[in-house]
């Protein structure tokens, strides 16, 4: 499988995102300048973490306006959003609803157990987010259309607000996520889960 | 300010006395924070020697080698006075500071680590203001904060310490802020402000109550610094750089006549040239002011014309940064600052040099003091604010000590931390600071790694105390020879004199960040629940 990922100013998970991504495939990925108006050939685009343009405004908000995101509306290949990428690709209009900053008001990085949906597997992956309070107005519309991916598996602890406790949304090629599999994939990580986010991709 | 004996022989250097601007020029070079001019005398005798030691204590950092013509530059720095005044920006702006340090070097920023000291507990003001600066400058640049550590006394609540270091790690080129040559003088990044002015001097004074000093707090931008580092390491990479100066304390004027000073030549600049934020600055204004994220570099004009113009500055270009020449080394000797065709300062560079002070010391019989037991604060609170795991080679993160963090694409490991010990210092100095070195040598032997270097941040009151100048030479002196004893050098470091407020001042509070070698580590024996 054939992968590129789009960097934008601020993008800082680029580097371990790389390393994921051939360490899944077997081929580097193709790194793509948001400034770019034409997407390579590939199967997989994904949106790494970090804070393209600082955060400023609203995290997404400004990355949302760069040429490449134009191109990735148009696709029909699969796209990936990690943390900032998920927040991009919402204020892009590509996934349903919208992050908020957490109910905390803190940034929290931590690993945290996730369920899948709509068949449950627990997966352990990493948090690392100051706005990911997910909110969607009609959040039961959602789960009736299979548009939720991911859900914090623990209900005792909410933990940054969203609803549902959502922490994953898709929406036909598009895929969205706060929690970063890039974190959890070498021996020392928490977990090398990371992988069966890509197989969740693929299924 | 100025003494009347520097004032003096200001004069008798000159022959003549200095204009509005020079006078600034010294006020600012002659300031304890630029100058060293207390503690030069005492750091010379720190032990800093090594095989492996590339650059000692005088540069940006410390470089040292880890073998495979891998290396490791690392500092600690305080940002203590501004963190009082403002918390979040004074922390937030410490912790951008020491990372340019690193990069300006040439190597790329791989782990933050902090040490802080506060009042109490319900010092909320200062607490949720400092963790909040150094998480959310550290986690927009992407640099995994991977070490925090918190201490707690009464001292502290008007003088909280701030102490942030940076480890950085590059298989190539180190530059440095010596030119071999001379060259092009190239300004890049944010535009200047009034912010900062007189910064350096606001951290070489004792603080009065009441007095609004916030002005002279810098505001930080990480998304600019993200930037800037991207593109500096992009630049690196030309070939085309002689040497490379962060503007930290006292901006464009400590900046260049270091570099000048240091290569041995003469500097000349057009204030006309930098880009500004305001509108009406003074030249003094110009030179002195702290704006953050702004870099300048030495570029080589043979190396500059071949490549072009053009080429160099495309790089900017792509991180839309500002980049501008603003003036050139000579073979004068002299600093020269322009504003258009008038000449405002002209300095010959020896007589800009602080004289070095050798201030009395007299030991005294330390108060007891009754350090509390802090039960009521969660440093999981601390920790998840900072993102730990980005880079995504952070083996074990601030919830362990020491962190151990993975060199990119390689078997090899750094484990780090910080120590410090305070109240031991405050009985006595030299064997605690013989303490707080053993303590970090041990704790990275605890994982395995072999103990590399420290770098130092020496927090100390007023010194023209001799009670405080006994203490820090005391905490020198044990330094000096724990450091021999282990061979485990001084690479870098950082003094901060007049944590005192209204003539309350701290207890001697040496902080170490010490640095070790993991050769593989997945033989390491490290181990933590995650």
């Amino acid at each position: 499988m054939k992968t590129a990922i789009i960097i934008f100013p601020g993008s800082n998970c680029d580097n371990e995102t790389e390393r994921f991504l051939y360490k899944c495939t077997g081929i580097a990925p193709i790194r793509v300048w948001h400034k770019e108006t034409i997407l390579p050939k590939v199967d997989l685009y994904v949106l790494p973490g970090g804070f393209s343009y600082g955060d400023y405004l609203r995290a997404g908000a400004l990355a949302n306006l760069s040429p490449i995101v134009k191109e990735l509306k148009k696709t029909d290949r699969k796209i990936l959003g990690i943390c900032n990428g998920f927040q991009v690709l919402c204020e892009a209009g590509l996934l349903p609803g919208t992050l908020r900053i957490n109910k905390t008001e803190k940034f929290i990085c931590k690993p945290v157990g996730i369920t899948t949906w709509p068949i449950h597997h627990k997966r352990r992956i990493p948090i690392a987010h100051a706005e990911g309070n997910y909110y969607h107005p009609n959040s039961s519309k959602l789960a009736e259309e299979q548009k939720i991916a991911y859900t914090y598996s623990s209900y005792r602890d909410d933990i940054n607000g969203s609803v549902r406790g959502i922490c994953g949304v898709r929406n036909n090629n598009v895929l969205g996520m706060m929690p970063h599999p890039e974190r959890a994939f070498e021996s020392y990580h928490c977990s090398q889960d990371g992988f069966k986010i890509m197989d969740d991709l693929n299924a | 300010m100025l003494t009347n004996d520097e004032i003096k022989l200001i004069n008798e250097r000159l022959g003549r006395a200095p204009n509005v601007t020079e006078t600034h020029v010294f006020d600012a070079m002659w300031s304890e924070h630029c100058s060293y001019k207390s503690s030069k005398y005492w750091l010379k005798q720190l032990y800093t020697e090594g095989k492996h030691v590339i650059s000692g204590p005088g540069e940006n950092a410390g470089v040292v080698d880890i073998g495979d013509n891998d290396k490791l530059v690392f500092k600690i720095e305080s940002h203590n006075h501004p963190s009082y005044i403002e918390p979040y920006q004074g922390a937030a702006t410490g912790v951008g500071g020491i990372m340019r340090d690193i990069f300006t070097m040439g190597a790329r920023p791989i782990a933050n680590l902090n040490s802080l000291h506060f009042g109490s507990t319900n010092d909320r003001r200062v607490i949720d203001g400092v963790v909040k600066g150094i998480a959310d400058y550290g986690n927009c640049v992407g640099v995994p904060t991977v070490s925090s550590k918190c201490h707690f006394f009464d001292c502290y609540t008007e003088n909280p310490l701030v102490n942030a270091m940076t480890v950085g790690y590059t298989n190539k080129k180190i530059f440095t802020s010596v030119p071999g040559q001379t060259g092009v003088v190239v300004y890049v990044g944010a535009k200047t402000g009034r912010d900062g002015i007189g910064g350096a001097i606001m951290a070489s004074e004792e603080f009065t109550e009441g007095e609004d000093k916030r002005p002279t707090v810098q505001v930080g931008d990480p998304f600019y610094e993200k930037l800037l580092l991207e593109a500096s390491l992009e630049l690196f990479e030309t070939d085309a750089v002689i040497a490379a100066q962060d503007m930290g304390a006292a901006g464009i004027l400590s900046s260049t006549s270091e570099v000048a000073l240091k290569g041995n030549y003469g500097i000349e600049i057009d204030l006309s040239k930098v880009p500004l934020r305001e509108e009406g600055m003074e030249p003094w204004e110009i030179l002195l002011s702290e704006s953050q994220e702004r870099m300048l570099f030495v570029l080589d004009l043979d190396r500059f014309t071949q490549i072009g113009k053009e080429n160099v500055f495309k790089i900017f270009k792509k991180w839309d940064l500002a980049c501008i020449v603003i003036g050139n080394l000579t073979s004068t000797n002299n600093f020269k600052v322009t504003v258009e065709n008038k000449t405002v300062c002209d300095i010959p560079l020896e007589a800009l040099e602080a004289p070095e002070l050798q201030r009395p010391t007299e030991p005294y019989k330390p108060e007891f003091i009754d350090i509390p037991i802090v039960t009521d604060f969660d440093m999981n609170w601390v920790w998840e604010q900072y993102d730990s795991q980005v880079i995504g080679n952070t083996i074990q993160g601030p919830q362990a000590d020491p962190a151990i963090v993975r060199i990119p694409d390689s078997k090899k490991a750094i484990a780090m931390t910080t120590m410090s010990s305070a109240p031991f210092c405050h009985y006595n100095p030299r064997s605690g600071i013989r303490y707080i070195i053993y303590d970090c040598y041990n704790k990275l032997l605890s994982v395995n790694a072999k103990p590399l270097g420290i770098t130092n941040c020496l927090n100390f009151g007023n010194p023209e105390n001799p009670n405080v100048m006994h203490d820090f030479k005391e905490v020198c002196l044990g330094m000096a020879e724990t450091c021999k004893e282990l061979e485990f050098p001084v690479v870098s470091g950082n003094v901060s004199f007049y944590n005192e407020t209204s003539g309350k001042g701290i207890i001697p509070t040496p902080v170490i960040g010490g640095v070790g070698l993991i050769e593989n580590y997945e033989n390491s024996d490290y181990n933590i629940s995650r």
